[in-house]
């Protein structure tokens, strides 16, 4: 026990005396739930929007009223022709052009139908689509109003509610996605880094001729990482809850857990990276390839999973950090207990296990 | 085991790696408080050799014992009797000279008091007080090498094996280091040393000589030099290595 306290102890000196990597390390989630939270967000907000009404009536002048209301935009133009519109689309200006043409509200009153002309930047297709499906609503909602008083025959009214997000947040998403990134990066890329480091330094030999066992060495090394790995979790929960307002709808033990054994797997496959590289670059190279990757790609937390061909679709399931996301997303934004996750669990459980039994037989026919 | 003055007893140990045979049935004794030298050419065999004494790799076949104990069952034991310094420098630099002894005694579970007193008494010989509080990294590399040896005797092990310590150390320090190497013999510990210097050769007390997996000779360096009508050992080292058919990396 004395060997395993000494031996910890280093690591953490050895993390001490590194303060780049440490802040790094320490810091990493922050920004990246900062930034997930404020910078890059597919929510359209405040989306700017110039105007071209020929009608100028009391029908049109509702309509840019509710428009202008809603947060999702600003009318900042009113233009008078169409190549003012284009040239506000060149420079930049403008992400939507709403335009109503002559004798609006007349032919809403007389004809029982007019038209308004949508016009937005496709360079960028999803918020040209985000802010199309917005203003189309705006539109419909508002006809809804004044159809109420002149009843229509026949209307069919689709009530959408949005389970477990109702505001559409994108925050419930990436959290846990970040979680999964972060713990990723700093457990397995850091074990393998850390035992890597002393291979090339030459003082694993030393350890291993040392009465210490190596399945102790490889511990040892460890408890640093999953300790910071704990201080991290607990900084993202704890941003995610009072900076982005996304709830812990579920247990936070279970989060933890879980949490927990994500990580003991990042660190297995650490590990075993390392028993199997020599250098710190091929390490990092493999961690990165291996594991940061295929996070990112196939956790389903960057791009949905339903939409990929079938190869990727079974790839992602030997991807731990596809059903850590899935748990988490179940247990923090929905709130189930351990009855509806139990299997993920399971699975994650599998692959700890399978890891740590394949780095430790390759850590010891590295010794034989 | 039995009370007798032999540090390590090999019989024809041999280590196979598939078709190649790294060490070939090799034999010697290792008194107590011997300054050993274990010599060969790049590839002839010496780290295996030495690892398998260390109880790091198993021998394919042969017999050894080290400190009595055997090399096959007992390496936790011999782990606890050895120490060990590879040519690789083995502090870590980002830790201070003070946390580097600690540590090292640390993980052969020393008590604090030994380790506190030691630290002291190893500190003053080095001439190291003022500079204990920094960081390996800063010290020259004559002094890491030195501060190196006492790390790797600090536990007071009974036979202590150095790899090639003295490589790209200048001939002072080299000179110095001996010093330190003699007394350690002085107070009792074995001495199994590998070395590419032939003058260094001449400091030990017996050399073998590795050809190709085999040792060829093995003597006092005066014999040697009898036995092969050689001035120096680095002439008995050539009219052996020149044999060697393997060549080095």
């Amino acid at each position: 026990m004395k060997q395993f306290i000494s031996f910890v102890k280093k690591e953490f000196y050895h993390i001490a005396r590194d303060k780049r990597t440490l802040f790094i390390l320490l810091g990493m989630p922050i920004m990246q739930i900062l930034i997930f939270g404020f910078a890059l967000t597919n929510e359209v907000k405040n989306a700017r929007v110039a105007i071209f009404d020929q009608s100028k009536d009391l029908a049109t002048q509702a309509l840019r009223s509710e428009l202008d209301a809603s947060r999702y935009f600003d009318i900042t133009q009113d233009v008078h022709t169409y190549s003012e519109i284009e040239a506000a689309f060149k420079k930049g200006t403008i992400k939507l052009a709403v335009v109503f043409p002559e004798n609006f509200a007349n032919d809403l009153d007389h004809f029982n139908t007019a038209q308004v002309q949508l016009i937005a930047d496709a360079s960028d297709p999803n918020v040209a689509n985000t802010l199309t499906n917005y203003a189309t609503a705006i539109v419909l909602d508002y006809q809804d109003r004044i159809t109420n008083n002149r009843r229509l025959p026949y209307t069919i009214k689709t009530e959408m509610r949005m389970l477990y997000n109702p505001q559409l947040k994108g925050a419930y998403s990436f959290v846990p996605g970040v979680m999964a990134m972060v713990l990723m990066l700093v457990c397995t890329l850091m074990t393998a880094i850390t035992i890597v480091r002393e291979k090339e330094s030459g003082t694993m030999e030393i350890m291993l001729v040392s009465p210490m066992r190596p399945f102790k060495i490889v511990v040892a090394k460890a408890v640093p990482y999953l300790l910071l790995s704990v201080v991290n979790i607990t900084s993202i929960l704890l941003l995610s809850v009072f900076v982005l307002d996304v709830p812990i709808n579920g247990s936070l033990l279970l989060l933890i857990f879980e949490s927990i054994l994500f990580t003991l797997t990042c660190l297995a496959f650490g590990l075993l990276i390392s028993t199997r590289t020599d250098s710190q670059q091929t390490a990092m190279f493999i961690a990165l390839t291996g594991m940061f990757l295929p996070t990112i790609m196939l956790s389903g937390f960057m791009f949905p999973i339903e939409n990929m061909p079938l190869p990727l679709r079974i790839l992602s399931n030997i991807v731990p950090a596809k059903w850590f996301y899935y748990i988490v997303k179940e247990v923090m934004i929905k709130g189930l207990g351990i009855s509806a996750v139990w299997k993920e669990t399971l699975i994650l459980t599998g692959m700890l296990l399978f890891l740590l039994l394949l780095s430790i037989r390759n850590f010891k026919i590295r010794l034989a | 085991m039995t009370t007798n003055n032999i540090a390590i007893q090999a019989v024809e140990l041999t280590k196979r790696f598939g078709d190649f045979t790294a060490v070939d049935a090799i034999s010697f004794e290792v008194k107590k408080g011997e300054i050993f030298g274990f010599l060969g050419a790049n590839g002839a065999g010496k780290t295996t050799a030495m690892r398998m004494l260390c109880g790091l790799s198993i021998p394919s076949s042969g017999k050894a014992a080290v400190a009595g104990f055997d090399v096959y069952k007992q390496t936790e034991q011999i782990k606890r009797s050895i120490g060990y310094m590879s040519q690789k420098f083995s502090l870590y630099e980002d830790l201070t000279v003070k946390e580097n002894i600690r540590f090292y005694a640390g993980i052969y579970g020393k008590s604090d008091a030994f380790i506190k007193e030691k630290t002291a008494f190893l500190l003053k010989e080095l001439r190291l007080e003022a500079e204990a509080s920094k960081l390996v990294r800063s010290l020259p590399l004559g002094w890491k090498q030195k501060l190196a040896f006492s790390v790797a005797i600090f536990h007071e092990p009974e036979i202590v094996f150095l790899d090639e310590p003295t490589g790209g150390v200048d001939p002072v320090t080299r000179r110095e280091f001996w010093n330190m190497i003699y007394q350690a013999a002085e107070s009792g510990i074995t001495i199994f040393v590998t070395t590419h210097y032939m003058d260094e050769a001449e400091y030990c007390n017996r050399v073998s000589i590795m050809v190709d997996g085999r040792i060829d000779a093995l003597d006092t360096p005066a014999a040697l030099k009898r036995k092969f009508e050689a001035r120096s050992m680095d002439e008995v080292f050539l009219k052996l290595a020149r044999k060697a058919k393997r060549s080095g990396d």
